[in-house]
């Protein structure tokens, strides 16, 4: 070979090995920077207080209170709706029918739809349509449910998270062996029998896996419920699905673009991302190592 | 015939074989069926109630008409006639610089604003190259938004494409196995960085860093914006175009390797070129995601609707203009439903490059590994 | 000979437009091993699965003729396949424990029947086991998963997970493919002592081995059924030239 084209193989490498290492730095600069900017202010206390002065000291409670309430509603309504259609996909739809494949299509969009399309539509639907008609029937029109709330932003979410779940347990439901199923099938048992106690329970890390990723996207979005729900701040933590929340992501976003000194407020607010992305970090580290050990079962 | 009834026996006989009737079979099934077509629902339910929400525009014009007919025979409203001037000589002043970009079909709908004349938005209005939602006279001009947009998602992707390529070509071709399973799930974390923690990143550290480098004056513009949105839209266009690449069929590069190609020669030549249309895809989900993005937008593009193409000024996009203002019109209101409008015309383009991707692209895999016609 | 069992008549199935069975006519007989031999892809194992309508799990299978079980007809509108499959159990090639434990993988059957008394789950887990040859093996550590068996118990344990529903055929699918020689002796004793009460049905690629347990074979090439009768007469003084070819060993 010519030594002019090993020089060239050698950049071409050289730029590829480059790309993906800048990618890894980025990675590190960026948790190394959140981390280094918020540890001095991260205590237990920033944790477990209320915001004080206007939000200018304090913790950030209400705030992990909220986005934990909304994780959990989320879950509690992606979670079921996911699994089931991942069932629907694997076990009773044949996998070249129109049907099955318009749904892995919608799933997919689903994933793609902008996030804060979700908030529109949770405006639209949940906020007006669904709220409001409430009001009208059982309250005769008086305010309740058609305004933001946990309850509509938590369904919103969940709409948003479902591809997640969809996905992850779909992956997991097809590693169960075909040979189980038979034998469930061969002893007599029915095929929602073999469902049941078979094919779920052999899923069990991908419901998990899941949920994880999904508890974490939800946790991490702003955008669907900058007006479904989430407010700047609030002096109670919501009691009833009918009240407002806090949310960790939302109020990073306030703090760093409409508070009234931002300056002052740095710390807290660095040590608010630190909070998030530890959070979302350590959930999806957990989703990945649990997958990689589903992976290599599969194999 | 012989029935064993030992001791639990089930018989085995015409009544026993009969077909039974089993409720929770039955219902199961129809709940999971009917939860399956949960997502083709969502789907049309989001389209139909995001869209709902912004028909007003066009249905108020028609109403506005017909009021105008009868002001007209009354001969009362002189009123209504000034702002007939006003808002037609508000057209004149952009009327030609939008013109080219006009279709016939809005030219007619144009006659029809001279005619009537509100401060409600038009076809014509919504083609505009203002976007001053809250003033006195407010204009709904769409075309700085969509300029921004599509500046800050060009920024993006001339950033995100070539670095999460060439990184997925490392992963995919030349890296060892043990790097391979530490880049991918790297990036797969990356992914799971929340857009609200990059805005925040890309706020407080990037936009800062920039500026020391090419000393621009406004801190927040299109490219802090874009260079942010690249990290949101890497790790896709990473993982789409890594599982291209190791789609590419084992015996093509063997091919290659065999005829003394090297290593780079056939991952450059052969296994890339293979991988186009996944690529593409990939490309195109990436342009998705950065187009549709909000919190990144909202924090660190500086949000002024400016039209231009100077990188680093600051731009709108249109997610972002959703983001901020809908939690301050009023229900109801024109801006209302033009940012719904926006939330439409959001969608439909998302949705396109998903089934452009999805259905050309995968029709163009499957023929070339498989030479088969679908 | 014994009553017959299973009767089919005119059967054949279609993958698509690929014809896997073609016109199988044949009488089973109770309590007797009847063994099915043939080259890999003759056809053999997909008959075998015509007989519990396994086949149905199996998109684009169409099937013609019948198959009657008792002198029912077990493709008929009105028949109930799960209460079939109750009835005509199977083995499979691979073992296929459940991921439980061994008690819960032998009580399985048992428990989608509706049996949840302990006691009585009990008792049938142990006459199962024992059955099977399996109980002195494992009766210490019914509480383990049977993931953990060697090859050969899981199989064993397979056979006893099988009849503890009660059935009265049991369909076996190269139940000893995959084990050692000693396993698979150990399988062939039990498949003797079944056929005392039993109607068993094996598919297999050994040749001494259907020899060895067999009462009856049947020898299918190509989707077809070239020769059925006695084993001693087909392994000794085959009718068609086809089978003495493949039973001498010249192709499959």
């Amino acid at each position: 070979m010519s030594k002019q084209k090993s020089i060239t193989g050698g950049l071409f490498i050289g730029a590829t090995a480059f790309s993906a290492f800048l990618i890894i730095a980025v990675i590190i600069i960026l948790l190394v920077v959140i981390i280094n900017g918020g540890k001095g202010t991260f205590s237990w206390e920033f944790l477990t207080a209320f915001p004080e002065d206007g939000m200018m000291k304090g913790g950030i409670f209400p705030a992990i209170y909220g986005t934990v309430l909304l994780v959990l509603i989320m879950s509690v309504a992606a979670v079921p709706f996911g699994t089931i259609t991942a069932i629907y996909l694997t076990e009773y739809a044949h996998e070249k029918s129109i049907m099955a494949q318009t749904i892995r299509f919608a799933v997919r969009t689903l994933a793609t739809v902008p996030s804060i399309i979700f908030g529109l539509f949770g405006l639209g639907f949940f906020i007006k349509f669904v709220g409001t008609g409430m009001d009208d029937v059982f309250l005769g029109g008086q305010l309740k449910w058609g305004q933001p709330n946990i309850l509509w932003a938590s369904l919103t979410m969940a709409l948003l998270t479902l591809p997640v779940v969809i996905v992850s347990v779909e992956e997991a439901i097809r590693t169960v062996p075909r040979e189980m199923r038979e034998a469930s099938l061969a002893l007599g048992a029915t095929k929602w029998e073999t469902i049941k106690r078979i094919v779920l329970p052999g899923s069990r890390s991908g419901i998990m896996t899941g949920t994880i990723l999904a508890v974490s996207r939800g946790a991490g979005e702003v955008a669907p419920i900058l007006f479904t729900g989430a407010a700047y701040y609030l002096a109670t933590l919501p009691t009833s699905l009918s009240d407002q929340f806090m949310n960790l992501g939302y109020h990073i976003y306030i703090m760093a673009t409409q508070s009234a000194n931002v300056d002052q407020t740095l710390p807290i607010q660095f040590a608010t991302t630190m909070v998030l992305l530890m959070l979302t970090f350590l959930l999806n580290l957990t989703a990945v190592i649990i997958r990689s050990r589903l992976r290599r079962k599969a194999k | 015939m012989k029935n064993s009834t030992d001791h639990k026996g089930f018989v085995f006989t015409k009544e026993s074989l009969k077909k039974k009737f089993r409720w929770s079979e039955f219902l199961s099934e129809k709940i999971i069926t009917g939860v399956g077509f949960l997502s083709i629902t969502i789907i049309v339910l989001i389209f139909f109630f995001v869209f709902k929400e912004s028909i007003p525009i066009f249905y108020t014009q028609k109403k506005v008409v017909a009021k105008v007919e009868t002001f007209q025979k009354q001969e009362q409203y002189g009123g209504e006639s000034d702002t007939v001037q006003t808002n037609s000589s508000g057209q004149e002043q952009y009327g030609e610089t939008t013109a080219d970009t006009m279709m016939i079909e809005n030219q007619t709908r144009v006659d029809d604003t001279i005619v009537h004349g509100s401060d409600k938005a038009t076809a014509k209005s919504l083609l505009g190259t203002q976007w001053l939602p809250v003033s006195d006279n407010p204009r709904y001009g769409l075309i700085p938004l969509f300029v921004g947009t599509l500046k800050i998602t060009l920024i993006a992707i001339l950033f995100a494409a070539p670095i999460a390529i060439l990184a997925a070509l490392f992963s995919a071709s030349f890296a060892p196995y043990w790097l391979r399973e530490l880049i991918k799930p790297a990036i797969e974390l990356l992914a799971g960085f929340p857009s609200v923690v990059i805005g925040f990143f890309a706020l407080m550290v990037m936009a800062s860093f920039f500026q020391n480098i090419f000393g621009y004056d406004g801190r927040l513009n299109a490219f802090v914006g874009g260079v942010a949105m690249a990290l949101a839209a890497i790790p896709i266009i990473f993982t789409i175009t890594e599982d291209a690449l190791t789609a590419v069929p084992r015996t093509y590069t063997e091919a290659s390797l065999a005829l003394g190609a090297t290593r780079w020669q056939t991952a450059l030549f052969v296994t890339l070129p293979a991988a186009t249309p996944g690529i593409f895809a990939a490309i195109l989900l990436g342009i998705g995601r950065v187009f549709g993005e909000t919190m990144i937008a909202l924090m660190a593009t500086g949000n002024a609707a400016m039209i231009g193409i100077n990188p680093f000024e600051s731009v709108r996009t249109l997610a972002a203009t959703i983001g901020a203002e809908m939690a301050e019109v009023v229900f109801g209101d024109t801006h209302y439903n033009v940012l719904f409008l926006i939330g439409s015309l959001l969608f439909i383009f998302t949705f396109s490059l998903n089934a452009l991707a999805e259905f050309y692209v995968k029709g163009k895999l499957v023929k070339r590994f498989q030479g088969k016609q679908s | 000979m014994k009553e017959v069992k299973i009767k089919t008549r005119n059967l054949t199935l279609f993958y698509g437009e690929k014809m896997a069975l073609n016109s199988i006519t044949m009488d089973i007989p109770e309590k007797e091993v009847t063994a099915f031999i043939g080259p890999s892809g003759c056809g053999k194992s997909t008959f075998l699965r015509t007989l519990n309508r396994m086949n149905d799990l199996i998109p684009n299978v169409r099937i013609t003729g019948e198959v009657l079980v008792d002198s029912l007809n077990i493709y008929d509108k009105q028949i109930d396949v799960v209460n079939l499959r109750k009835k005509v159990g199977m083995v499979f090639q691979k073992s296929n424990p459940f991921a439980k434990s061994i008690f819960e993988n032998v009580a399985y059957g048992p428990r989608i029947n509706g049996i949840n008394q302990k006691s009585k789950l009990e008792e049938i887990v142990e006459t199962s086991l024992k059955k099977a040859f399996i109980w002195e093996e494992v009766k210490d550590r019914l509480n383990n998963s049977a993931m953990a068996l060697s090859g050969g118990q899981q199989q064993r344990m397979c056979i006893a997970r099988t009849l503890a529903v009660e059935p009265e055929i049991i369909l076996m699918d190269e139940p000893a493919s995959a084990l050692d020689p000693i396993s698979t002796a150990k399988i062939e004793e039990l498949i003797f002592e079944l056929k005392k009460s039993y109607t068993i049905v094996i598919v297999t690629h050994n040749m001494q081995q259907a020899a060895r347990v067999s009462d009856l074979t049947a020898f299918f090439y190509l989707g077809e059924l070239i020769e059925f009768g006695k084993t001693k007469k087909i392994f000794t003084t085959p009718d068609k030239k086809h089978t003495e070819e493949y039973i001498t060993g010249r192709f499959g």
